[in-house]
């Protein structure tokens, strides 16, 4: 049933992919955190038209599946701009934008709860705006979401399979055309479902111990609730 | 305006009765297994909270794909054989059932404590209890992140690309096969008829919010 020889020869290149997984993990959280918080400040703009357009745009790419969102960017875009991007950028780019209207309910909910004096204060002090978002509010609102952020790193990384459609070739890809040589799938996929299972349990591990330690015992939640 | 790939609409409609099968089915699936859970993991008995706890974290932890891909492709070679629908609605029932255990659970912890100890004072049985005064104000909070998390659901549906069930993106990508150079319009109705039943499950458990919580 479970052959070892065959994993033996597995894991070389199951682990290689898994650097890939992790590569556009890493590349998609960070874009998700900026484009985050591009969608948070602008959903706080003083000009009404760019508040709906951005909420509308938020509320668009969090209601459809990222598989669509993946095969829109990299199948019909090329057709319609003068750009064609690889595979892995356009993932990434998937990645950030479908994960960054996440992230930006997480920052929402960092930014309500800098009370209302901090703004009034940088008014009072003749901030401009861009001073008042960067060294009044966002260094009070971040902080305390980062292990939400944190839990978002993990949900990435699980969605990171998905980028396979587009022939992005992480991890499950690997698993999957190791088995179409052999017609062993039971190995491949348990061992793919194994590293997943066991690099999302240490992740999370680590963030609920962060939280412990910079953050009390207090439960955060974001972006749960609309 | 000629649009040629108009005319594999009917193709698209299938595809909206499947994706809207597997939906329906995993949600009941992940209903019944987020209600065992999150009550199990409030039990007196440590086994009990023991194995929702292992069944929560197990399948938070793992990837959605990568447990269809498992269920469908893996699990013959243990004997079991499963239709695509099955593994389909099994794997996505399981791992979103593991995220609503968590509403279930810190909806009823939410209830405050006094709630409880009148029932007590009042002499109902813990049945009583749990099912008159507990429950009803819980499943009020649990409304807004369940409906959140159908949504999840919906959205997820579109994996089962990957096993080739012919759902709306697999349809969607056949008839993007036969019309090639219509490939933005047909990704972008399918974007829109996602957002549109997105929308109609946000809409619905907004309606069934106000009517839960009329008593307030």
């Amino acid at each position: 049933m479970w052959n070892w020889d065959y994993v033996n020869d597995l894991l070389p290149s199951l682990l290689k992919a898994f650097g890939v997984t992790l590569g556009a993990t890493i590349a998609g959280f960070l874009l998700s955190i900026v484009i985050g918080l591009v969608f948070a400040v602008a959903a706080r703009s003083s000009i009404g038209p760019v508040r709906w357009i951005v909420r509308a745009v938020v509320e668009f790419i969090r209601s459809t599946p990222l598989l669509v969102q993946l095969f829109f960017l990299y199948f019909s875009l090329p057709m319609l701009t003068p750009f064609a991007m690889p595979a892995f950028i356009t993932g990434i780019i998937g990645l950030g934008l479908h994960y960054g209207t996440y992230m930006s309910e997480v920052f929402r909910s960092g930014i309500d709860a800098v009370p209302t004096g901090q703004w009034e204060a940088s008014t009072a002090l003749h901030l401009s705006k861009r001073k008042t978002w960067l060294s009044v509010i966002l260094p009070q609102a971040l902080p305390p979401v980062i292990p939400v952020m944190g839990n978002y790193l993990i949900v990435i990384f699980k969605e990171t399979p998905t980028l396979s459609a587009i022939t992005v070739v992480e991890l499950l890809l690997t698993a999957k055309s190791e088995a179409s040589i052999t017609y062993r799938v039971f190995e491949p996929y348990t061992l793919a479902g194994l590293l997943f299972l066991v690099t999302s349990l240490l992740f999370s591990f680590g963030i609920r111990l962060l939280e412990r330690r910079y953050f009390g015992t207090k439960q955060l939640t974001g972006g749960g609730k609309r | 305006m000629n649009a040629p790939w108009l005319e594999s609409l009917p193709l698209l409609a299938d595809g909206l009765l499947i994706t809207l099968q597997v939906t329906l089915l995993a949600s009941l699936v992940a209903l019944l297994l987020a209600a065992a859970a999150g009550l199990a993991r409030l039990s007196r008995y440590a086994i009990i909270r023991g194995i929702a706890t292992g069944y929560v974290e197990l399948f938070r932890s793992c990837s959605l794909l990568v447990l269809l891909f498992w269920v469908y492709f893996a699990l013959p070679f243990l004997g079991i054989e499963l239709s695509k629908v099955t593994a389909a609605v099994l794997a996505i029932g399981l791992n979103i059932g593991a995220y609503g255990a968590e509403i279930v659970r810190s909806s009823i912890k939410a209830i405050p404590s006094g709630q409880h100890e009148a029932g007590i004072a009042l002499n109902l049985s813990p049945n009583e209890r749990m099912l008159r005064i507990i429950l009803p104000q819980a499943a009020a909070r649990m409304l807004p992140p369940f409906g959140n998390l159908l949504i999840e659901l919906l959205k997820s549906t579109s994996l089962v690309y990957f096993i080739t069930l012919s759902d709306l993106t697999y349809e969607a990508m056949v008839i993007r096969n036969n019309y090639y150079t219509w490939t933005p319009q047909i990704f972008g109705s399918l974007l829109i008829i996602y957002f549109i039943l997105s929308s109609c499950v946000f809409v619905t458990f907004r309606l069934l919010e106000r009517k839960l919580t009329a008593w307030r």
